[in-house]
């Protein structure tokens, strides 16, 4: 399964993450987890909230660009060295990650949003080694 | 000292006598040898007899880069390439170089030309002179260099690029003059100061030119070496550097006018202008064999006196530039088109139309920042796709302006979209 991520292009000048936020805000958009990822001239933040679409159209008017692409919410056990067993599966199949975030929601359980170089492949192999994925709307009503 | 009285410091209306005999055997020499010229001119029914004295000028027709252009590379040319001994191109608006090509009569003025400069500069033979323009292509160093050599200095042929080398050499040698452009100057001297080393130059004068430079960074200059600077002005169409050269009491750069006949136009109507009025600069080469111009226009804005000079000297001078008639930079010694970046981005799929060239000298060097919007169908998460966008921009810019600029992406739509003429340009330097 994948979920919508909602990537916004940001300026590095002040104020602009703010502004983003405040759109999202203002349209009762609600983050569930976020990762800004940046250089010394720009920043990608890149979002999972519960309605992306509605997050997009609402940036666009304001004048932002942003993109929505697929990634993967991974679900983990809470525990020491999962999200390295994690990886070692991915690693296994010769896929490339290009990159990925964490959130953690409950005591038992964490998740990670991962994108990677063949997401559908990932999907398989997720599924194939009965580790579970969910949606943003899954992890809204966490 | 003047290096050439006699031409120098000749009476007004020997000089007027002189640019006319100059300028009627000019006419009837382009006529019978440029087709250019006999074209443009056979188009108004003007025949080289009906140019008697140098105030017929105004009959003539104009020549302008485009029309350089257009007869790339060797369209305009006088003389057959048996005659030719030097070629000198700079860049133009579309990629295409605007060639010039030289006899040896030619060089030789232009070494005249040179060493009337150097002289005004109080550059002599007992000098020791760093050219520290490039050599190449560019007129700027084989041009000074010729006028060095005639005047009998040791000169040492540095170019640029090397600024340590340059720094190090002038101690040693114990330089005492030096030709580069203003800007180098300055950030040469900042890294003579960095290495402790101001106090053991022994440099007297400067020449400068290539770009144009404040009356502010001219004092920087002054104050921060110790030395006097000089403004050497020139341009590859007309010669290259020493068409003009101002005098140690800095009222404006001398003409060699015996060789140059400027003209200062109204820039809408291209009427002659009277002494001190603003207007585009425009010369005809008088003495040129292999690429003679008729009514050069060299965009250039200023004034002209024809007063005589403190310093003894009778030629006209032409003020210090008021800007320029056109869009075009000049950044780091290059000329800069705004055209040549618009065309440069079409390559690149993932961006919009839309620039703007922000220009600033940042520790005396020019600096140049193309920003540019990404196409909303090219958006992406990941880092490296716009980092290897902005690498391919700048490799193409690169390419087209041969000069590394800084690129930026921006976020959409924050690009100002003017009305008619946008504003591609924001030059921060305020040389004018
Ligand atoms: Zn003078």
């Amino acid at each position: 399964m994948f979920a919508k991520q909602l990537t916004v292009f940001i300026e590095n000048r002040s104020g602009r993450l703010s502004e983003v936020l405040g759109v999202l805000k203002q349209n009762n958009v609600n983050i569930l987890s976020l990762s800004l990822a940046d250089t010394t001239e720009f920043g990608l933040l890149r979002l999972i909230v519960d309605n992306a679409a509605l997050g997009k159209e609402k940036l666009t008017e304001s004048g932002f660009s942003s993109l929505l692409s697929n990634v993967s919410i991974i679900q983990i056990p809470h525990k020491v060295g999962s999200l390295q067993e994690l990886l070692k599966v991915i690693d296994d199949n010769g896929i490339n990650i290009e990159y990925m975030y964490g959130l953690s929601i409950e005591s038992e359980e964490a998740y990670v949003v991962l994108k990677a170089s063949d997401i559908a492949k990932v999907d398989e192999i997720l599924t194939d080694n009965g580790i579970k994925t969910i949606s943003c709307d899954d992890l809204a009503s966490l | 000292m003047i290096w050439n009285e006699t031409k120098e410091c000749m009476s007004r209306d020997q000089m007027t006598a002189l640019q006319s005999a100059r300028l009627v055997k000019l006419v009837d020499y382009v006529y019978h040898n440029v087709e250019f010229y006999r074209k443009k001119m056979q188009a108004i029914d003007l025949m080289p007899g009906d140019i008697k004295s140098i105030e017929d000028i105004v009959k003539l027709p104009f020549t302008t880069k485009d029309d350089l252009r257009d007869n790339y590379p060797f369209g305009l040319f006088a003389v057959p390439n048996s005659e030719i001994v030097r070629i000198h191109a700079s860049s133009g608006t579309t990629g295409k170089a605007t060639v010039v090509g030289y006899t040896r009569y030619d060089l030789d003025i232009w070494a005249e030309c040179v060493a009337r400069c150097m002289t005004m500069a109080g550059v002599g033979k007992d000098d020791i002179i760093q050219i520290a323009y490039g050599y190449g292509l560019f007129t700027g160093g084989l041009g000074a260099h010729g006028g060095a050599e005639k005047i009998g200095a040791t000169v040492v042929p540095m170019s640029t690029g090397n600024s340590k080398k340059l720094t190090t050499m002038m101690v040693d040698f114990g330089a005492t003059a030096i030709a580069c452009t203003p800007s180098y100057l300055l950030h040469i001297s900042e890294v003579l100061e960095s290495e402790g080393l101001l106090d053991q130059i022994k440099l007297k004068s400067a020449i400068c030119g290539a770009e144009p430079w404040t009356e502010k960074m001219h004092r920087e200059i002054e104050t921060k070496l110790n030395i006097k600077a000089f403004d050497i002005y020139g341009l590859s169409e007309i010669m290259g550097p020493g068409v003009a050269c101002d005098c140690e009491f800095h009222r404006g750069l001398h003409v060699c006018e015996d060789h140059f006949y400027p003209e200062v136009l109204d820039t809408k109507t291209l009427t002659p202008l009277a002494d001190g009025e603003t207007g585009e600069l425009a010369f005809t080469t008088l003495t040129k064999e292999g690429i003679p111009l008729i009514r050069y226009r060299t965009k250039d804005l200023t004034s002209i006196d024809h007063s005589t000079c403190e310093c003894g000297r009778t030629s006209a001078r032409i003020s210090r530039f008021k800007g320029r008639v056109d869009d075009m930079l000049i950044i780091r010694g290059v000329n800069v088109f705004p055209s040549q970046v618009e065309a440069a981005l079409v390559e690149v799929d993932m961006v919009t139309p839309h620039y703007m060239m922000i220009v600033d000298r940042v520790n005396n060097l020019d600096t140049l920042e193309v920003q540019v919007e990404m196409d909303p169908r090219y958006y992406t998460d990941e880092i490296r796709v716009i980092e290897s966008l902005t690498k391919k921009i700048a490799h193409v810019i690169q390419q087209a302006l041969g000069l590394s600029a800084k690129v930026k992406i921006v976020e959409p739509q924050t690009l100002v979209r003017s009305e008619g003429k946008a504003v591609h340009v924001i030059d921060k330097r305020k040389l004018y």
